[in-house]
């Protein structure tokens, strides 16, 4: 009787380890499967032209997504500038200072803004710059994703730095360093590696979001350094070939995908490497 | 003072104002406090001698640590929380309306229980943090600075050849007299210590407790614990705290051995708390 007891105790162990495991796969399979389509789908596409050439009509041979390629690095790299100041400080708002009741406030707008779909920030964002100054542009798009990675920024600045123990905070505090120090060099120091992961995972988001970008980035076959001129980038120009009648276009669109991906893995491991070179 | 053996002070009773006069680090008088509506301070009035060692002894929640935190104003970083009463600091009322927490804080320095080294900085910018973010450059004055105070800290000896080491490479015992060196390093005129050996094994008790002695020196020490044997052993008089309200406060030797109030003897003795 005893024994049994213990057997079906054990067994409840391993069960509830199985279901655990189980459900972990879920999480691998989709990634591997993805992986593996776009690389038999898009590999044989991508060569140095892919990455170096414009993008040529159909029927030519050749040409490229290079717009698309840089056009999302600077859409990625102006959303950063944009949106990691004030994401990290709203954060650092929310966890340091403020009344509890502004700081709900806060914390509830992000989440809000976080809930809000895509597709709104892009309309919304449209009426409020691309509409008024009768162009599609650079500025209006970095907005639009800015939007989108702020919230995201703020929530995972606040949840690393409530990770950092109490005491550290005292402990700074009672040796008379002004509170903006210890939030500088003791708080966020502590908390940097959750918080460069936050923005980190923030990046590899908008650098995949497409809505936003239909309407203010709107696309571009040509190269462009402005910030007032529409651009091209690679959601867009995957979005834009998947839907053409064109097989070329197609693969072409696969291709482009799997350098997305690329780009985002590229952008964890240099940054993983980075922190692990600190410590 | 100096003709004065430490256990030679009269009794001290209730009313802080019959004793001798000072030199006192604190003079407190009438002490509220309270969390939200709860108070957990009450009427607290007592005199802290200067360069002696105070040891606050009573069960958990009688409000010890809460009235060490009165002492730099550190409880103000707990919400909700309001003080009333006067606590004087070498003569100047701490908590007038001018008084800026921050500067209050670099002359009560804090040591508390858990070793708090900041995880991100070495040995050596542990020790100087404080220095370094209150704007000193000087780097001869910041390295005189960082020997002087491993040394008060009796770490120096075994840190020297590591100090760029991460302050967390450390044993328990070792971070907590780093965590001593890096209060003592900003200069305080006082040092509080939260229950300080709480975390440590009897080793480590043993050289923190004798550091704690030496540090009188040149530091008022008010120290916190539960560990009687350690009050008894480091201090030079003792208070005994109950239900937030202080009930005896006399030299250690008399404390321990002759307590006036009924509550005490319980204590001392292992019948409660």
């Amino acid at each position: 009787m005893r024994v049994a007891f213990y057997r079906f105790r054990k067994l409840e162990n391993i069960l509830v380890q199985l279901l655990c495991a189980f459900a972990s796969f879920f999480v691998i399979l989709p990634f591997v499967l993805i992986l593996v389509y776009l690389i038999v789908a898009g590999a044989s596409s991508i060569n140095f032209d892919f990455i170096t050439q414009l993008p040529k009509p159909i029927g030519e041979k050749g040409g490229g997504m290079a717009n698309s390629i840089v056009g999302t690095l600077i859409l990625m790299g102006l959303t950063f500038l944009i949106g990691t100041p004030i994401g990290i400080l709203s954060g650092v708002f929310v966890y340091e200072y403020g009344n509890e009741k502004l700081r709900k406030i806060v914390r509830f707008s992000a989440d809000l803004l976080n809930g809000t779909p895509s597709i709104v920030i892009g309309i919304l964002v449209y009426g409020w710059i691309v509409s008024p100054m009768h162009g599609f542009s650079v500025m209006a798009a970095s907005i639009a994703l800015s939007l989108i990675f702020i919230p995201l920024v703020l929530r995972t600045t606040e949840e690393s730095l409530l990770l950092v123990p109490k005491e550290l905070r005292d402990a700074a505090l009672a040796l008379g360093i002004r509170k903006w120090k210890v939030v500088c060099y003791v708080l966020i120091e502590t908390a940097k590696q959750g918080i460069l992961s936050g923005i980190l995972v923030a990046l590899a988001r908008i650098a995949g979001e497409t809505a936003p970008l239909l309407f203010t980035a709107f696309g571009n076959q040509y190269w462009t350094y402005r910030l007032d001129e529409p651009i091209s980038a690679l959601p867009l120009q995957i979005f834009e070939y998947a839907i053409s009648p064109y097989e070329q276009w197609h693969r072409d669109a696969w291709a482009g995908a799997l350098v997305l991906l690329l780009l985002i893995f590229l952008l964890h491991l240099s940054v993983r490497i980075l922190l692990k070179k600190k410590s | 003072m100096t003709n004065k053996s430490p256990f030679s002070y009269p009794s001290h009773p209730s009313n802080p104002d019959s004793n001798p006069t000072g030199p006192f680090a604190f003079e407190i008088r009438d002490l509220n406090v309270w969390f939200g509506t709860k108070q957990s301070l009450f009427n607290i009035s007592m005199n802290i001698f200067y360069q002696q060692i105070l040891a606050i002894i009573g069960p958990s929640g009688c409000g010890k640590s809460t009235f060490l935190r009165c002492l730099n104003r550190m409880h103000e970083l707990s919400p909700g929380v309001r003080v009333e009463g006067s606590v004087k600091l070498m003569g100047k009322e701490i908590y007038a309306a001018d008084v800026d927490p921050t500067l209050i804080r670099r002359r009560v320095g804090m040591v508390f229980q858990k070793s708090t080294p900041f995880p991100t900085m070495s040995i050596e910018e542990n020790v100087l943090i404080g220095l370094k973010l209150a704007g000193i450059r000087n780097r001869s004055f910041l390295e005189e600075r960082l020997e002087q105070s491993l040394r008060m800290a009796a770490l120096w000896d075994e840190v020297k050849d590591r100090l760029e080491a991460p302050g967390t490479s450390l044993s328990g015992g070792q971070q907590q007299r780093l965590c001593i060196a890096r209060a003592i390093a900003v200069q305080p005129e006082v040092l509080l210590m939260d229950e300080p050996c709480s975390a440590l094994d009897p080793i480590a008790t043993a050289q923190i407790e004798e550091l704690i002695v030496s540090l009188k020196k040149n530091y008022t020490i008010v120290l916190v614990t539960h560990n009687l044997q350690e009050a008894g052993k480091t201090s030079d008089y003792t208070a005994f705290f109950l239900g937030g309200k202080l009930i005896e406060m006399d030299s250690t030797k008399k404390l321990f051995t002759n307590p006036r109030h009924k509550f005490t003897e319980d204590y001392i003795t292992g019948r409660f708390g």
